[in-house]
């Protein structure tokens, strides 16, 4: 059956009798992934970022030994996801040490394999950024869809362990994302009728894509209406929270984003065969969808999904000013943000203030807030999201000012008036 | 439906078990226990039921890219369904079967099927080319 899927003499090469076998093993995954998705032949890759390094069992963890084992190595530049566990801060999660032991294999496979060991879900603020056009299969849904809507880089979503194996194979199923006219945009987003005091907000955007992930179904979008220069901590926001309530791999700004020069250039040229108008009460009611917490009690706050930038966390030591908090503050990050903050002491500043940074791990994939739930406060629509089933924590949204605000009272504190 | 139904096949193989058709789609990171099978998503209309053993009829091909690692542990701890019935392709679940056989391990049949043509509760098995039987 995966004579259906035309290969290149080097592509047969690596399949036949006596080849390395750590590479044929990859390339077989890859060619029954195109033949599943229905792609006439694969495409070459310039780079990859792998998902696979969360332990979900001894399965998985077997797959990449195997791979390692028979000698695949990573024939692109490919950088690494987060994992189980915070390998510089191993007793922030409670686990075993058993299980930490199988976190940290599950992740010393990937860098067997030859992946970078960057442990960050942002790796595209990790010095891994793709050109306008490159072909690239990456992993983690919001990566996928940073790198494909802001960067302008070509990838499917892939499952874990495809992304992997493509990069080993150098090749990624030429279907979907990768191909033009896919990238199409067919539904048109007008977000005329919204303030331009709410579109100045970061915390519009995670809420902005919060809402798209639930209305795009299949469809790609192109937003109008939006400011010209959205920081880029904004469109992260956005993404992950469309890639968390739907299955958003790719999406335009006109104006902004490489592939939306005009709505028109978006569209291919042809009319988008949807049309919404925005407007401020869609806005709150997809605001208040990522609430499952309501009323004053508050247990914690955690951000930095996707990881923070330092930026990011700066702001935070800035809205802190003077105060310390009344409850823990988890911000996660990755490693290249932490040697940035150790430059100048913010790093201990943060600590002082009672934040607990969280490395190459979040709290959402590692068990670092505590047991029997309670009430999370976060700024970011993924942590929201699966806050509950994954942490047991309600989770209540809000803007980075309230989630500090709230942190200094001990107690929930949330400015309606910015939502108008 | 007649005692026998040809579903296109997706990836090929043998099974037999009851027929449990899904009130509601389900991404299986998430959803599903990767070490029982069991349906642990809050408020889903077959929370609590266990995938394991049976013929699993998903209504729509859903959710996270994880769901591949879960049914990738599901299939290696031996509590996997005992056949995957699709309503169209896919390359999430499916991919987990491809990982899974490229490991030797026993592993389900994928198949293409419009969901409601299995009756539920029967007991079917699924042959190498496709064919779907009724067992007395």
């Amino acid at each position: 059956m995966a004579a259906m899927v035309d290969l290149t003499p080097d592509q047969r090469a690596a399949l036949a009798p006596g080849a390395p076998p750590g590479r044929a093993m990859a390339l077989r995954i890859v060619v029954e992934a195109a033949r599943l998705l229905g792609a006439p032949s694969l495409v070459p890759i310039r780079s990859a970022h792998a998902d696979g390094c969360i332990y979900h069992g001894p399965g998985g963890l077997k797959v990449v030994e195997r791979l390692a084992d028979l000698g695949a190595r990573v024939a692109v530049p490919t950088t690494c996801n987060v994992g189980a566990i915070d390998l510089l801060h191993p007793e922030v999660a409670r686990l075993s040490e058993t299980e930490k032991a199988l976190a940290r294999r599950q992740m010393d496979g990937h860098v067997a394999l030859g992946c970078t060991p960057s442990w960050t879900c942002a790796p595209y603020q990790a010095g891994h950024r793709p050109a306008p056009g490159d072909q690239v299969a990456w992993g983690e849904s919001n990566a996928v869809a940073f790198v494909n809507a802001v960067l302008g880089a070509r990838t499917n979503r892939y499952g874990d362990y495809l992304d992997v194996c493509c990069a080993i194979a150098g090749a990624a199923p030429f279907s979907g994302l990768h191909v033009t006219e896919n990238r199409r945009a067919t539904l048109r987003v007008d977000t005329a009728a919204l303030s331009d005091g709410l579109k100045a907000r970061a915390a519009f955007y995670p809420v902005l894509g919060a809402w798209l992930g639930r209305a795009a179904g299949a469809d790609v979008a192109v937003f109008t209406g939006l400011p010209a220069a959205i920081p880029e901590d904004s469109l992260k926001a956005l993404g992950a929270g469309a890639a968390a309530t739907g299955e958003v791999g790719l999406f335009h700004i006109v104006g902004t984003t490489p592939e939306a020069p005009s709505l028109d250039a978006a569209c291919q040229g042809q009319p988008p065969a949807r049309h919404i108008t925005l407007t401020p009460d869609m806005v709150r009611a997809a605001r208040d969808a990522l609430s499952t917490a309501t009323g004053e009690a508050l247990d914690c706050v955690a951000v930095g999904s996707p990881h923070y930038s330092a930026a990011q966390c700066r702001a935070v030591l800035a809205l802190a000013g003077r105060e310390r908090f009344r409850v823990p503050f988890h911000i996660c990050t990755h490693r290249k943000v932490m040697d940035d903050l150790a430059r100048d002491g913010a790093d201990r500043a943060l600590a002082d203030k009672g934040v607990n940074l969280v490395v190459d791990t979040c709290v959402v994939v590692a068990p670092v807030l505590p047991p029997g739930g309670g009430v999370m406060m976060t700024d970011s629509a993924k942590f929201a999201h699966y806050g509950k089933g994954n942490t047991g924590h309600d989770a209540l949204f809000g803007a980075v000012e309230d989630c500090v605000a709230s942190a200094i009272a001990g107690r929930v504190v949330r400015h309606e008036a910015a939502w108008a | 439906m007649t005692d026998t139904v040809r579903a296109q096949v997706l990836v090929a193989g043998t099974g037999e078990g009851p027929v449990m058709r899904l009130g509601a789609p389900l991404s299986f990171w998430g959803g599903v226990d990767a070490q029982t099978g069991r349906i642990v998503l809050a408020g889903h209309p077959d929370e609590g039921a266990s995938v394991a053993g049976a013929v699993l009829v998903l209504p729509g091909v859903v959710g996270s890219s994880s769901s591949t690692s879960v049914l990738l542990e599901l299939i290696h701890a031996g509590r996997a369904p005992a056949a995957l019935v699709l309503p169209g392709p896919d390359a999430i679940l499916t991919l987990a079967v491809v990982i899974a056989r490229e490991m030797c391990w026993d592993a389900p049949p994928v198949l293409c099927l419009a969901a409601d043509a299995l009756p539920r509760g029967a007991r079917v098995r699924v042959a190498e080319d496709g064919t779907v039987s009724v067992l007395p």
